[in-house]
């Protein structure tokens, strides 16, 4: 047979063993998703059957020469409620079962293991809790629920694992999620399926998935000395947050201690649950969301902190139990002169690209 | 006036008449300055084609590119500038006015027994809005074009890019305002123009699918032209209106492009739902099965259409509890789709089938489109589409909706109409081979891209896996086939105008309003108003006539 063409044969025989409908299964969901997916293809098949079939064995039967007299038909009652019901009710089967997917790949457990993902034109650059970054390529255990909190820095971008059966979009101002189980040990494609511009095909890597003890070790091997709240304590420092965050009778902001997670009333009424968005959005848009008690004086870190300096911030807040060491930090440098009392610019990990910004609170 | 009597000259004995909208006046101005919604449609067929060329051209840029896994064609720079223009052209200079402006025109005066659109001057300011929008386009293209993609989404389009957005906007800004007129004027048309005994139920279907959709053309287009004057907006003066630096927010500008842009996909196929029922009944000599169940879906299409657009945006962020609303508002637009299809399909049922060019495009249009039609509910269930949405399952999707359907639709409405618009009939055979090729084409290009889309290739890709590549092969491959399908028809129908047969009144013998009068028309259209007395596709009617003709000609032989 080889020879028809060989390059076609080559292409034939590399389709006939490669070929595939769907990517390999790595997630919990997977084959949740599949099993829709195979549903709707099936209903589609049947569907497309039976309008084919009708079709042509009309146009068999009532052909001119078969048929050369059209017989008026005007319509039927009874037949137009079939297939309006009939489709209906499938759509609605797949909306419901459809939805309960949507909800799963959206609705984290609460024990999950949080990664933050930063997407920029042209990368991704994920930040482990324990203060190990990657770009272009995600680590990632077997059997552990892991939740990516996505943002982007510039313009859209979306975090696509096809083999996962998972995708969420990345916003510039604004933290989404995501989770996944993964279940397969082994390497995938990573995508940034929303056009972001020039370099946008060039925006992918690899999803790693390990065993959970391969996934330590290589946590081991990759840390940076430190973590990411332990970041995100240095760069509250060199900002002088803790000028006014310091939970002392005279201070001038909020404690920040176990705030993550707790329901905060605001100086403009309601409510709000402090969770990463808000803690971020309270970084950057400080007056916008002054709780009560507090006068709406913090300036606004907008453009002097990058997205991973604010990740590093939240996670600190999030993991601040008590503001023992923010007060130890504060009577260290209360104690020296002026002078000295600023914090020195030091290279803090991430934020460690830009001068670290003084801090800006007025006396 | 005078009632309508359906008339089934003798085609042997036809000829062109010496008196049409084509002979009564030459020269250039005399097209540039017509009001005749005839010659109005001719000029919009010619620079529509114009413009599909483009098009298609930059489609086959595309494909050749996406021949290798490589971005080795083009610099990715360049392969971004040719998939934007490609949608840009398109969808706003070609899909979007395709039916309406040439078919709809032409043929909605002569459907309801009108002389004219009821507004002329407008009719043709929209031709030229619609020419200096689609100049500004290519002037955009000539001098660096623009890499947003289509949808222009913000913050790329305000703030990272440096590619000509503004003249692009403006461009699909005029072009809007073209279509704005086109719908204004049909909706005054079809409610003050009808003939004495058009009620709303005996009009075509054909006329009931323009209606609906200029509906959409109203009420959608100005929120895209907002979208635009505020990106436009943004990228200037930097309102921040999309910008979450300043407070803005950047979806909101996705919130409002496909508030049009999704109302805008029924813009493009409800006109070609509207071909479909006139050839499918013509050529099945029957009456449309179920006139109303087909009428009001259209309706249904059009209204429902304004209330999903949040499905473009399941994986954004919005709410969970708004895709559910959306998700299951989507499930109810996909129903009116379903009866169309059906309803069509019995329209066959006892009929008396033949199958001429038109029909094979129909029937094209039929299959593609019920395959476009399915696979949109799995972009529409949520839990589905976080896995397909911004793959090639979703550039499959939307072409076989819109070239699967909405270009078969065009062609069969083009041929079907051809004897009308210009007195001459196209060649058969050729015309048949030709439908085939573009079936047969188009399946080769589309269909390997579902897979594409299952396995996760993402969308908007200059390069991509190496295990991609043989779909694509298979893809670009059937791009060529497809190519060769449509240039066909560009040469017969030009080689037609003057050695295609001549076609007589009622070349099919349909009941049309249309078909009553001599091809192609006078300037008028009628001599007198016409009254009609009966329903829309009385095909019964008109076979007892034909009997009765017969049974005449054999008395007086016999006498």
């Amino acid at each position: 047979m080889s020879h028809i063409s060989p390059v076609l044969w080559q292409f034939l025989v590399k389709w006939m063993t490669t070929f595939a409908l769907f990517p390999p299964e790595a997630s919990k969901i997977a084959p949740q998703m599949d099993a829709l997916l195979f549903f709707m293809i099936l209903i589609s098949l049947i569907g497309l059957t039976i309008v084919t079939l009708l079709v042509v064995s009309f146009c068999i039967l009532y052909s001119k020469e078969r048929h050369p007299v059209a017989v008026q038909v005007e319509g039927s009652t009874l037949l137009e409620a079939t297939w309006t019901i009939i489709p209906l009710g499938l759509f609605l089967v797949m909306f419901v079962w459809g939805a309960l997917i949507y909800f799963r790949v959206f609705t984290p457990p609460a024990n999950s293991m949080n990664i933050y993902v930063v997407g920029k034109q042209w990368m991704w650059k994920a930040e482990h809790p324990g203060g190990q970054h990657e770009i272009n390529s995600l680590h990632v255990p077997t059997g552990r629920a892991v939740q990516l909190t996505l943002i982007s820095q510039d313009v859209f971008h979306s975090f696509s694992i096809p083999a996962f059966r998972v995708k969420r979009e990345a916003i510039p101002g604004r933290y989404t999620t995501v989770w996944f189980e993964p279940t397969v040990p082994g390497t995938y494609h990573l995508f940034c399926t929303q056009y972001c511009g020039t370099n946008h095909s060039q925006m992918i890597g690899d999803v790693v998935v390990m065993t959970p003890e391969g996934y330590k070790k290589w946590l081991d091997e990759s840390t940076s000395g430190a973590s990411l709240a332990q970041n995100g304590e240095r760069l509250f420092a060199s900002l002088s947050c803790a000028a006014c965050h310091n939970a002392r009778p005279d201070a001038r902001g909020p404690g920040l201690a176990n705030v993550y997670g707790a329901k905060l009333p605001l100086a403009s009424g309601g409510t709000v649950t402090a969770d990463d968005a808000y803690l971020r959005e309270s970084i950057l848009n400080p007056s916008q969301h002054v709780t009560q008690g507090y006068a709406p004086i913090m300036p606004t870190y907008q453009g002097q902190i990058s997205e991973e300096g604010v990740i590093a911030l939240v996670e600190y807040i999030k993991n601040l139990n008590s503001d023992y060491r923010i007060q130890q930090t504060l009577n260290t440098t209360d104690l020296l002169p002026e002078s000295e009392g600023k914090p020195a610019p030091a290279v803090t990990g991430q934020a460690g690209k830009k001068p670290a910004p003084q801090g800006k609170v007025n006396p | 006036m005078s009632a309508t009597i359906v008339s089934l000259p003798d085609q042997s004995t036809a000829r062109i008449p010496k008196m049409n909208y084509l002979s009564k006046e030459n020269g250039l101005l005399s097209w540039l300055l017509t009001g005749d919604h005839k010659r109005i449609a001719i000029l919009y067929l010619i620079s529509l084609s114009f413009f599909f060329f483009i098009g298609g051209a930059l489609a086959g840029l595309i494909r050749l590119e996406l021949l290798t896994p490589q971005a080795d064609l083009m610099a990715t720079d360049t392969y971004n500038k040719v998939f934007t223009m490609h949608g840009v052209i398109m969808i706003f200079f070609f899909l979007v006015p395709s039916v309406p402006a040439t078919l709809g025109n032409f043929l909605i005066p002569l459907m309801i027994g009108a002389k004219d659109l009821a507004l002329p001057k407008v009719n043709l300011l929209s031709w030229y809005l619609y020419i200096a929008g689609g100049t500004l386009a290519i002037y955009t293209m000539a001098t660096g074009g623009v890499d947003t993609g289509w949808t222009f989404t913000t913050p790329l389009s305000t703030h990272y890019v440096n590619t000509n957005v503004l003249t692009t906007g403006l461009a699909v800004f005029i072009a809007g305002f073209s279509s704005i007129f086109t719908g204004l004027n049909f909706i005054v048309t079809i409610h003050k123009m009808r003939c004495p005994g058009m009620t709303w139920f005996r009009l075509p279907l054909f006329v009931w699918a323009h209606y609906a959709a200029s509906i959409l053309m109203v009420l959608a287009t100005p929120v895209v032209a907002i979208a635009i004057v505020l990106v436009a907006l943004e990228r200037t003066l930097g309102i921040g209106v999309f910008d979450p630096t300043k407070g803005g927010d950047p979806l909101l500008f996705q919130h409002l492009f496909w508030f049009y842009s999704h109302p805008a996909v029924y813009i493009m196929i409800l006109p070609g739902m509207g071909v479909i029922s006139e050839t499918i009944s013509t050529f099945s000599r029957k009456r449309v099965f179920g006139y109303t169940a087909v009428a009001f879906s259209s309706v249904a299409i059009a209204v429902f259409g304004f209330f999903v657009w949040a499905h473009h945006m399941f994986i954004m962020g919005i709410s969970n509890y708004a895709v559910l609303v959306f998700s299951l508002l989507t499930m109810l637009v996909a129903v009116p789709s379903a009866i169309k299809i059906f309803n069509w399909t019995f329209t066959l049922y006892k009929g008396s089938i033949t199958f001429e060019t038109p029909m094979l495009y129909t029937f094209g249009f039929m299959g593609l489109f019920t395959i476009g039609g399915l696979t949109g509910v799995f972009l529409g269930t949520s839990g589905t589409d976080i896995h397909l949405t911004e793959t090639y399952f979703i550039v499959a999707h939307f072409h076989f909706v819109m070239v699967g359907g909405m270009l078969m639709a065009f062609l069969a409405g083009i041929h079907f109409w051809w004897p009308k618009m210009t007195g001459r009939m196209y060649p058969e055979k050729i015309s048949q081979l030709a439908a085939v090729i573009t079936f047969i084409g188009f399946n080769f290009t589309f269909f390997p891209q579902f897979i594409l889309g299952t396995l996760g290739m993402p969308r908007r890709y200059a390069s991509y896996p190496p295990e991609f590549q043989v779909l694509n092969v298979f893809s670009t491959a059937g791009a060529t086939i497809l190519g060769v399908g449509y240039l066909l028809p560009v040469l017969y129908l030009t080689w037609s105008l003057k050695y295609g047969a001549i076609a007589g009144n009622n070349p099919w013998q349909a009941t049309g309003l249309e078909w009553q009068i001599q091809s192609p028309p006078l300037t008028e259209n009628f001599t007198v108003t016409p009254i009609m007395d009966h329903e829309a596709y009385d095909y019964e009617w008109l076979e007892n006539q034909n009997l009765a003709k017969e049974k005449s000609k054999e008395v007086t032989h016999a006498g």
